[in-house]
């Protein structure tokens, strides 16, 4: 948990892709002018999604340009807040969700069964890169519990039939890209 | 103006001035301890609730007591504000807690710090700490890493007091460090490797109110209380020139910024002046340093509010305080 | 209870698009407050409601409003704490998802009563798929002329931006949620000043809960007698209760205030009673930071009178056998569950989400779990006990938010109501280290010889 590490800056380059980048002047313009910095939470979640699923110091030194921030305000934000990855991830991150309504109703058993099925820790990922297996705190779900997320992603009341057929879904959904997204998004709007 | 009686003593100060700024202008053991805030950095305070303070009635309008104690560094007074310090039986005991939260993930490694005889925290604990340790889990810790070429960072022992971050924003044209990570996990560092050499940042050194943040061309060379502070300048164009020379014999082993009674440095100087200026001949001499530090070692001795002395540590002398501020 | 009042459309099919809300008489009190009243008026009306902060406060809510600085030239803001995280509290996540335009619609009535062009959803990182479905519900207000310039002909315009946060229980607390907007990390600010007069970008702000905004439509269609007309005392309206745990039907409901909690759990119109026929231990009744009650002091006062879902009736006995409405994250424990596990359960949770600003929190959420977890895996001493009341009692009302207090009182209130649970522990730690390690099976899992003060009911 002590960190105390320094990283490691490799100078890669890293860029937005054009559509993401007027994304990105457009949410500036949501803020009053001079406080661009606001911006940096939603940019810092584009660039997670965009430049390779965590954030290294390539990336957030991009972000910290774009933004015209000091990069040591990037640093500060982007550790304090749990939703960023500081470390490269699998293409699926798991996070089970640990906190006292989900595991006083299976939560951690379905957190010992996903251990016991992807033969990893809690922050470790598989092998061939496809999942990473995490814990969160209290997802919001706590009526729906036992509750995972799979890339903010929700998945309730589960149980180890559900979990077999999430990873199956998943481990589908890689092989080809083009099966169905089952996205909350293409479920509501 | 406004009045507020603090421990019974009656100050009068100007509208908006803190509860701890009107005690600093009573003196003596009404002050209470700071180790995060400090006057000359905006935003600093709040933090470490050492300086908490019980508001027996909130103004003269409204003689209630304040709910809480409030951290007396960032509560501003009001007239006929009546506050308790060493007083009152709840502050004190809130003070040791607070004393003891700091202390429980702070090594014991006072012998070997540099900042040992000058170090608040250890004034704090000898004041108001228990004398035995409930805190039987392990500590936290981390290694210790060379920041640039003069300063060391010594994170098991930062109290996280903010001061550090706040100067580097103040001061520096670029802050290179920060806090990072939360809870009890947060530290202070640079995440990539990189030092921090801006013109002004080695007084991170002396607003550090522990050795967290110590002078890398001092260290080990020798103890505080075996050294004798003279009052130096020297012309210089980037900062007003006047720190303390502090000094083995004949020889200055270090150079500093010159603390007042509360351990604030009252003029900032910048780092060729402390790092690089360690011959006599740099320096025009004017003195032994009067050093007036405000150590709860020796407020605690106090038994006489009125007329509060302070005890020079270095050269074992007392002084009557005047009560003005210096 | 009788016609529910916000989740009034819930079961419409297709509700959350704007044209079928709106034939529903759907921002309709967005026409009224615009173009009969003034903005006085709307927020009299809030006053006259008796409306309390469903965030977790209970702050009356007209009150807050007129605290805010109108007189300064800068701009003013509304911010909508959608943060929701604290554990057991769900009830948010449901009104967004099921009724986006009620929140919007609140939106613009509480922005014109403030005086407000700008207002911001602070919306917890993880809830993504929400943040599609309010700007889609944003983008539809705006294309009918209910958002942007000059609302319904009016001279009051409005812009309602979303801003994501990312995995951050402390950012639902209002000075840390603005200085997250701000782009910072999510550290409380120290108050005074208060945000109406110096919050978001230093300007005056307003911070509600999601709930307490979407109360305001309804507020103005009934009017804000006929809202104080429901509920009991104080305690005016209705409140959406989510609630979890041992439950046999968990979920959200929105019950008119007064409810006793007795019926609210065992009735078959709410949770249903307790799962598979098991007694009732004990319950939090509104989100994870107020104290526990232990099943005979959920049921029943001290005074031996019903308890309430009132904000009054829930505080009653103070500390010593009493709790807070909170949130309304009513989470229920049967008697397979462990106090003591639970406890360091939530403890962790504190310690993991403290901001580490001040050295009450920040050290002691830290040594009450490792303290907590020797407990919990057998090796806790006698001593341990009185130790926890003692670090929870010195971090409690010693730091900058209220957080600390939170995070103080599930340990206090536990060792308080369950303290033979935890001197179990230690008297036999065999016992627990043989139950808390590697055995899976659920049914077994926190039983096997606790002492259980539930009682069964009836
Ligand atoms: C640690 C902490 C966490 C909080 N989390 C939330 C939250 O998730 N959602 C919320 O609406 N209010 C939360 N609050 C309460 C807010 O600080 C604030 O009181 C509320 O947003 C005010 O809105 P209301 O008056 O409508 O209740 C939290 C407070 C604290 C101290
Ligand atoms: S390093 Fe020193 S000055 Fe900086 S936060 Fe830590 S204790 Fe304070
Ligand atoms: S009480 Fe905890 S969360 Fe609140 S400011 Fe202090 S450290 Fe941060
Ligand atoms: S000096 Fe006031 S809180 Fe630290």
């Amino acid at each position: 948990m002590i960190t105390h590490r320094l990283h490691v800056k490799e100078n890669r380059p890293v860029a937005f892709s054009e559509a993401t980048l007027k994304k990105v002047r457009e949410l500036i313009q949501q803020y009053p002018e001079g406080k661009q910095k606001s911006a940096l939470l939603p940019v810092l979640h584009m660039a997670q999604e965009e430049l390779g699923g965590y954030l290294s110091v390539d990336v957030m030194d991009y972000v910290a340009s774009l933004l015209q921030l000091n990069p040591i305000e990037v640093f500060e934000v982007a550790t304090f807040y749990s939703m960023f990855y500081l470390e490269p991830v699998g293409k699926y991150v798991i996070e089970v969700c640990r906190t006292a309504p989900c595991a006083i109703c299976g939560g951690e058993e379905i957190l010992e069964y996903l251990k016991e099925k992807l033969q990893i820790g809690v922050g470790e990922t598989t092998p061939d890169g496809l999942f990473t297996l995490k814990t969160v705190e209290c997802l919001g779900g706590c009526g729906y519990a036992p509750v995972l997320q799979v890339n903010t992603q929700f998945h309730e009341q589960l149980d180890q039939v559900a979990i077999d057929r999430l990873l199956d879904t998943l481990r589908k959904q890689a092989a080809d890209p083009s099966s169905a997204d089952l996205t909350w998004a293409s479920q509501f709007c | 103006m406004v009045k507020v009686t603090i421990d019974n003593i009656q100050v009068e100060v100007e509208e908006g001035t803190t509860i701890l700024q009107a005690a600093r202008k009573i003196g003596g053991s009404v002050v209470p301890p700071a180790m995060c805030y400090y006057s000359s950095l905006a935003g600093s305070g709040g933090k470490c609730r050492t300086c908490l303070v019980k508001v027996a009635h909130s103004s003269a309008r409204d003689p209630r007591p304040m709910p809480k104690l409030v951290a007396s560094c960032c509560t501003p007074v009001q007239e006929g504000m009546v506050v308790l310090n060493q007083t009152s039986h709840e502050v004190v005991e809130a003070r040791k807690a607070i004393v003891e939260f700091l202390l429980i993930n702070h090594p014991l490694d006072c012998p070997v710090c540099d900042q040992a005889g000058e170090c608040d925290l250890q004034d704090l604990s000898f004041g108001y700490g228990l004398e035995e340790t409930r805190y039987e889990e392990d500590r936290r810790e981390f290694p210790e890493i060379d920041i640039g070429p003069f300063i060391k960072l010594h994170m098991n022992r930062c109290i996280l007091c903010y001061r550090c971050v706040y100067l580097c924003e103040q001061l520096t044209e670029k802050r290179e460090h920060g806090v990072l990570y939360r809870g009890d996990t947060s530290e202070i560092s640079t995440f990539i490797r990189q030092s921090i050499d801006n013109e002004f940042s080695g007084n991170v050194i002396d607003v550090c109110p522990v050795g967290a943040l110590t002078d890398r061309t001092f260290r080990f060379k020798s103890r505080v209380w075996f050294l004798k502070p003279m009052d130096v300048h020297r012309e210089c164009p980037a900062c007003s020139g006047k720190a303390v020379a502090w000094m083995f014999g004949e020889e200055i082993q270090r150079i500093t910024g010159r603390k007042d009674r509360y351990g604030e440095v009252e003029e900032f100087i910048c780092n060729e002046c402390r790092f690089e200026k360690k011959s006599r001949a740099d320096w025009v001499f004017e003195g032994p340093r009067k050093i007036k530090r405000q150590s709860v070692i020796s407020a605690n001795h106090y038994e006489k509010m009125k007329k509060p002395s302070i005890i020079n540590p270095i050269e074992g002398t007392i002084e009557q305080s005047d009560n003005s501020e210096t | 209870m009788g016609k529910p009042v916000l989740l009034e459309h819930i079961r419409i099919p297709g509700i959350r698009q704007f044209g079928v809300y709106r034939s529903h008489g759907g921002y309709r009190p967005v026409e009224k407050a615009l173009l009969e009243m003034s903005p006085t008026e709307v927020g009299q009306e809030v006053t006259r409601s008796g409306l309390r902060g469903r965030g977790g406060a209970g702050f009356p809510t007209g009150l807050k409003w007129s605290f805010l600085n109108r007189k300064s030239d800068k701009p003013r803001y509304l911010v909508c704490n959608a943060d929701e995280s604290e554990p057991g509290t769900f009830k948010d996540r449901y009104l967004m998802e099921h009724l986006p335009h009620r929140l919007v619609e609140g939106l613009i009535v509480s922005s014109y009563a403030l005086g407000v062009n700008t207002c911001y959803i602070y919306i917890r990182g993880e809830f993504k798929y929400l943040v599609r479905i309010l700007e889609h519900a944003i983008r539809e207000a705006k294309e009918n002329g209910f958002l942007g310039e000059r609302i319904l002909g009016t001279d009051f315009s409005l812009e309602i931006h979303l801003h994501p946060g990312a995995g951050a229980y402390i950012c639902g607390e209002e000075t840390a949620l603005l200085e997250s907007l701000e782009g910072k990390r999510g550290n409380p600010r120290i108050k005074p000043p208060y945000p109406a007069y110096k919050g978001l970008y230093d300007c005056p702000t307003v911070v509600n809960n999601v709930e307490t905004l979407a109360a305001v439509g309804p507020i103005i269609n009934m009017g804000g007698e006929a809202y104080a007309g429901l509920g009991k005392g104080k305690s005016t309206g209705t409140k959406l209760i989510s609630a979890c745990g041992h439950i046999n039907r968990p979920g959200v409901y929105e019950i008119e205030m007064g409810l006793p909690v007795e019926e609210f759990i065992f009735s078959d119109e709410y949770c249903n009673g307790i799962r598979s026929g098991r007694h009732l231990k004990a319950v939090i009744p509104g989100g994870s930071s107020v104290p526990v009650l232990p099943a005979d002091l959920i049921l029943r006062t001290a005074k031996n009178e019903k308890r309430l879902l009132t904000y009054e009736s829930l505080e009653e006995g103070g500390f010593d056998s009493g709790s807070m409405l909170g949130s309304g994250g009513f989470i229920v424990y049967d008697e397979t569950a462990c106090m003591v596990r639970n406890t360091l359960n939530l403890t962790r949770f504190y310690r993991h989400e403290s901001c580490g600003q001040c050295s009450p929190c920040r050290e002691g959420t830290g040594w009450m779990e490792k303290v907590l977890w020797r407990i919990e895996h057998g090796e806790g001493r006698w001593k341990d006990i009185d130790l926890l009341v003692n670090i929870a009692r010195h971090i409690e009302g010693n730091t900058i938010c209220p957080f600390g207090d939170a995070a103080a009182w599930p340990v206090a209130s536990a060792i308080r109501h369950f303290r033979e649970e935890f001197e179990y522990h230690v008297e036999y730690p065999d016992e627990v280290r043989v139950i808390t390690h590697g055995n899976l099976v659920r049914e077994t899992r926190f039983t096997g010889g606790h002492p259980v003060s539930g009682i069964r009911f009836r």
